[in-house]
């Protein structure tokens, strides 16, 4: 074996054993969503005879539609609100820059920094004045700011990629600002707004500290579902994991499915 | 119909003047070339006519109304890019009608228009394509396509040519001359390319540092640069110069010392006298080989071209290009003697401008359209 084979098949062996150790703890979380309670605390073992036990009981127990709804809605609703207002705010970063816009986009991811529970003092009292406590809209609001620094990121740099003669050869044929955006800009730039529209989708469905501290049930979204078998059923390892294994299908199979259109890139033959 | 007129106009960016006050007159269906070297100012002048940059002062005027405040959408202009800045996700056909597609028009209408203009260029085939499936000659006439559909009151063009090999810049050039005449509009064009703006134009505008050096026609120019720098620029290869000293100057022209004799120019003399030091300029397709010229040199390279042959002498520190017609049967290394004409010999003083020529050169206001058989008999029909 010459030198670079063997360092191919090192780096790869290496990958695999990487994925494993990354996927396991899923991939153990789903199985033990089969088992009985007490295979669950049994010396660990893949042999045994599945059982659909712990899902029952939890959709029984906990009305899982409801929670998924909340889940889809907040999660969607606030990447839609968040793309709304980072469009602009990136057009006008990208294509109209001053002085400071560097120092905006550092500010606005140094945000990112602060601990959320620094914040959740002031977060929590806003929203209980202004009514927004457990509610879908609370939840929108509170994501959408959360996400928007990355939201604004990401569509800035895709935006700079888009040659300027393109939008000025609109700006020629007549088009306003608006026309500019929609017709061009925006089909330009689709693979790459959708790829960020996906990743604020995830870190929206995932975010569990806003979530249950600012809900308890009307809209509480499947990160509180999974969080509501952990704390009185702590040692229930077999619903747990299935509360866990429902709460994240929807988002796994979304993220599979998507996963080549987060991938594209902006290539196109553009300017020459 | 549309005239354009520029006046004193200055662009600063960020504390640096790039274009340093130019007024210019462009006329209904004049032909305008902007010429100059690299970073001069070309394009950011047109970007300024055309609304896509802000004029810092002065006023720029189309049909005689004032524009400096409309945004380019609303100048009624159309531009073609050097990189061509094609929509890539339209096709041909959209990118074409584009602008009507936003200005409402039906349709039906907008396809007539498009075809209308995808005739003229010959692009009827390539109409369902995208632009990446296209080649570079092919995307640059979808480009002057979209300006065409426009139908609008001024074309400009910012060296749209460049990107093209030799042979389809002679042809696309022959194009737009025709496109010129066929649509009987006012364009304004940019290029480095000596032969587009000598071809092509009615009236070149040359630039140097945001200033406009000359305007004329292409002869003007030619026959009568107004300075040292518009005589070097135009002409290719380059005026040869030589500093020499004034011997006397009167109402026959003016009298220099040169090395085989002394020689006089017919310019008019005025502010020189005896003993100045001037600028003698002679292009080097006005020398010629003699064995009793008054200039020598040694040969340093020949370039045989079959219908010309280019000469690179030295003598002294003095360098000089002679364009002889056809063969030259010198070596390199051998010493030539060569003459000129006085009459095509120009003199600068020492701030650089031109005497004026006593006689203006007869060709000098020749219309350009003069030069097209195609043009004159289109006229009588
Ligand atoms: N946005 C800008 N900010 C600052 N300076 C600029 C800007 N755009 C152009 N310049 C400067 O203005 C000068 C003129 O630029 P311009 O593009 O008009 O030159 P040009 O004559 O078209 O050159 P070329 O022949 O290379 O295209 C250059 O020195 C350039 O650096
Ligand atoms: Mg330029």
């Amino acid at each position: 074996m010459n030198p670079t084979t063997t360092k191919k098949l090192l780096l790869t062996l290496l990958a695999w054993g990487i994925a494993v150790i990354v996927f396991f703890p899923i991939f153990w979380m789903v199985v033990t969503g089969f088992k009985t309670e007490v295979q669950a605390i049994a010396p660990p073992t893949l042999i045994f005879d599945p059982t659909l036990a712990g899902y029952n009981t939890v959709i029984e127990r906990a009305d899982y539609l409801k929670f998924a709804l909340n889940s889809i809605v907040i999660a969607f609703g606030s990447t839609l609100l968040a793309l709304l207002v980072a469009i602009p705010a990136a057009y006008s970063m990208a294509f109209l820059p001053t002085k400071r816009t560097r120092g905006t986009l550092l500010w606005m991811l140094s945000t990112k920094m602060l601990p959320p529970v620094g914040v959740l003092m002031p977060i929590y009292l806003l929203s209980r004045d202004l009514g927004l406590l457990d509610t879908r809209t609370g939840l929108i609001i509170i994501y959408m700011l959360m996400n928007l620094p990355i939201v604004v990121w990401m569509l800035y740099t895709f935006f700079k990629d888009v040659p300027k003669d393109i939008l000025e050869a609109g700006r020629m044929d007549g088009a306003r600002t608006f026309q500019e955006v929609v017709y061009l800009l925006l089909p330009l730039t689709l693979p790459g707004i959708a790829s960020t529209g996906l990743l604020a989708v995830i870190l929206s469905w995932n975010e569990a500290f806003w979530s249950l501290n600012l809900t308890t049930s009307d809209a509480a979204p499947l990160t509180t579902f999974i969080a509501s078998f952990s704390s009185p059923e702590g040692l229930f390892w077999a619903k747990l994991s299935a509360a866990s294994t429902l709460a994240i299908a929807p988002i796994l199979i979304f993220g599979w499915m998507t996963q080549k259109q987060m991938v594209r890139g902006l290539t196109f033959g553009a300017v020459k | 119909m549309a005239t354009l007129h520029l006046n004193n106009i200055v662009k600063d960016f960020g504390g640096t003047q790039v274009i340093k006050g130019v007024d210019l007159e462009v006329k209904d269906r004049e032909f305008v070339v902007f010429v100059g070297p690299s970073g001069c100012g070309k394009s950011t002048l047109m970007r300024m006519i055309a609304g896509l940059e802000s004029t810092t002062s002065g006023e720029i005027a189309i049909d005689g109304e004032r524009v400096n405040e409309v945004g380019p959408a609303d100048r009624g202009l159309a531009m073609v890019f050097q990189s061509y800045a094609l929509y890539p996700h339209m096709s041909v056909e959209d990118n074409m009608g584009f602008s009507l597609r936003l200005a409402k028009v039906p349709k039906a209408e907008r396809r007539e228009k498009v075809l209308a203009a995808a005739r003229i260029l010959q692009l009827e085939p390539l109409l369902d394509r995208k632009p990446k499936a296209l080649s570079g000659g092919q995307r640059q006439r979808v480009a002057i396509g979209r300006a065409i559909v426009r139908n609008p009151s001024i074309f400009l063009f910012d060296e749209p040519l460049s990107n093209l090999d030799a042979a389809l810049r002679v042809q696309m050039r022959i194009e737009l001359a025709q496109l010129h005449e066929e649509l009987d509009a006012t364009m304004i064009y940019v290029t480095h390319d000596q032969i587009e703006a000598m071809t092509m134009a009615d009236k070149i505008v040359v630039l140097q540092d945001g200033v406009v050096e000359q305007i004329g026609s292409p002869m003007e120019l030619y026959h009568h640069p107004r300075n040292r720098f518009v005589a070097g620029f135009i002409g290719s290869p380059k005026m040869n110069f030589l500093e020499v000293e004034v011997r006397g100057a009167d109402a026959e022209g003016v009298e220099v010392a040169l090395p085989g004799g002394d020689c006089r120019v017919p310019v008019a003399g005025d502010g020189v006298s005896a003993g100045d030091v001037v600028t003698l300029g002679i292009r080097p397709e006005h020398l010629a080989l003699d064995e009793q010229g008054p200039l020598t040199g040694q040969i340093q390279v020949i370039e045989r071209l079959g219908g010309v042959t280019s000469l690179y002498l030295e003598h002294g520190d003095s360098e000089w290009i002679l364009v002889a017609d056809g063969d030259v049967a010198h070596r390199v290394r051998d010493h030539v003697r060569f003459t000129f004409d006085p009459a095509r010999a120009h003199l600068f003083t020492a701030d650089g401008l031109a005497l004026a020529h006593l006689e203006r050169h007869p060709l000098v206001d020749i219309d350009r359209k003069e030069n097209r058989a195609s043009s004159a008999s289109g006229g009588q029909r």
